[in-house]
């Protein structure tokens, strides 16, 4: 028989859609900051592999020269952004779903086998069957959990940069002004790769699984 | 109760479905109508949109209200740590300094023009202080500098005594090209100096010789450089950063 199952609340919804571009302001704003002095590569001493940003970036991207532009955006959305997710933390323990979202004990071991299985290298009919899914699996509940907590980082290594004399405590924990840019830069490129593997996960999961992401609710097989 | 003919899971689905991408679409419309919002509005050549610059402000007052105190000092240093600073900016110092030709005119609150024209000399008896703490650009950058001068506290309360009343305090470079202004408590953080040293040395015509404001509880670009001419008035001066854009507050 087919049944009409809530999937997401209402709340959860809310939370998601108005976090996508929020999150996006604050990447672009961020851009326009970090132009202006772009120090962070990947490399070994004299020898860089890549050079955070190229020119070909910048000029595809003309995100040169709005450091007045940026700051002002930046420090507009950055408001807006942490409130929501300081209101979504908030939601998530009040309301108790903090339990499906965050890992449990078993939860690094399932993740290998989630992992392996949409890599496509868990082979089919091997012994061990994939563990019971809940509302989120292994990995989702590991990357989740890791993101919200991310953005708690993002925030506060934010405000160490934004305030670094009148909050010289919280710069000082964060291992100084220098370090919590680099922070705060490398956090956000965590997004970058975390938008890149959830887009690529929304489109494998297919159509019914996004719907159920926008309006909350899917059909399902009941015997 | 009710004589809905009952929809299938499936027609029920499609209902719920339209209706959430119905308010998702109305949604993301008007984001993007917020957004052109905050792009709209006539600002001059060059500055934020005002919109944008009401949000400075709303910031600024939170920063005011809660969070600065004369009591957070910037972090000092050990001189082992000071750094190679660049020279960032020569707006204002172009020209060659005539140092026999300089000297600081002093408009204290409510005067409308300058009452006292003060040499180095009269400066430099007030008392020294030396503070080794790491410079920081608003475009990112900082460099660990030490700077040695007079307290601004000091020099209002030696030649502009009761100014401590005005709200700001503006100051112009001699050929009027640079100037800003700083609200009070910034003015007034003991770590606010007027300095003539800069890492052990007479402070250079590219750093702002004969005397430039160093105050760590803002960005560099309110470190003015060769100061001409300090005024304290309840008028918000001009600013040549904030016209371009930027917070007028810049408070760290």
């Amino acid at each position: 028989m087919h049944v009409l199952e809530q999937k997401h609340k209402l709340a959860t919804r809310w939370f998601h859609w108005l976090n996508f571009p929020l999150l996006l302001l604050m990447i672009v704003s961020g851009m326009l900051i970090y132009w202006s002095y772009d120090p962070y590569r990947i490399g070994l001493g004299g020898i860089t592999l890549f050079h955070f940003f190229p020119d070909w970036f910048y000029n595809a991207t003309h995100v040169d020269h709005k450091l007045a532009w940026g700051m002002a955006l930046h420090f507009l959305f950055g408001w807006i952004f942490a409130l929501n997710g300081l209101a979504y933390v908030a939601y998530t323990l009040l309301s108790g779903e903090w339990r499906e979202l965050l890992p449990e004990r078993a939860s690094f071991a399932e993740a290998v086998q989630v992992a392996k299985h949409d890599l496509g290298l868990r082979k089919m009919g091997l012994k061990i069957p994939l563990p019971p899914q809940t509302r989120y699996n292994a990995a989702q509940r590991i990357t989740y959990s890791g993101i919200v907590l991310m953005g708690g980082f993002s925030l506060l290594t934010g405000l160490a940069i934004y305030k670094p004399v009148q909050l010289n405590w919280l710069t000082a924990a964060l291992g100084g002004y220098e370090w919590a840019r680099w922070e705060h830069f490398w956090l956000t490129m965590g997004y970058v790769a975390f938008f890149g593997i959830h887009i690529a996960q929304v489109i494998r999961a297919g159509w019914a699984n996004f719907r159920s992401m926008v309006c909350g609710y899917e059909v399902s097989n009941v015997k | 109760m009710s004589n809905k003919p009952s929809l299938t899971p499936e027609q029920e689905l499609a209902r719920r479905s339209r209706r959430a991408f119905l308010v998702l679409g109305a949604g993301a419309a008007t984001g993007i109508a917020g957004l052109q919002w905050l792009h709209s509005g006539t600002a001059a050549e060059g500055d934020i949109p005002p919109a944008l610059r009401s949000v400075l402000g709303f910031n600024e007052g939170v920063m005011r209200k809660a969070l600065f105190s004369p009591d957070h000092l910037a972090k000092t240093y050990p001189a082992s740590a000071i750094g190679q600073i660049k020279v960032n900016g020569t707006f204002g110092i172009e020209d060659e300094l005539e140092p026999a030709g300089w000297g600081l005119d002093v408009v204290p609150f409510g005067s409308a023009q300058a009452t006292a024209r003060l040499t180095m000399e009269d400066i430099r008896r007030l008392p020294r202080f030396e503070e080794t703490f790491d410079f920081k650009c608003v475009e990112g950058w900082s460099t660990v500098t030490q700077f040695a001068g007079a307290r601004l506290a000091d020099f209002t309360a030696r030649f502009a005594p009761g100014s401590e009343k005005a709200e700001c305090v503006g100051m112009k470079t001699p050929d009027e090209e640079y100037y800003v202004s700083v609200d009070m408590p910034g003015a007034l953080h003991p770590q606010t100096l007027l300095a003539w040293e800069m890492n052990g040395a007479p402070l250079n015509s590219k750093h702002g010789a004969p005397l430039r404001l160093v105050i760590p509880v803002k960005y560099g670009i309110k470190n003015i450089k060769r100061i001409g001419r300090i005024e304290y008035t309840n008028q918000r001066p001009d600013d040549y950063w904030a016209e371009r854009g930027y917070d007028w507050y810049a408070g760290l």
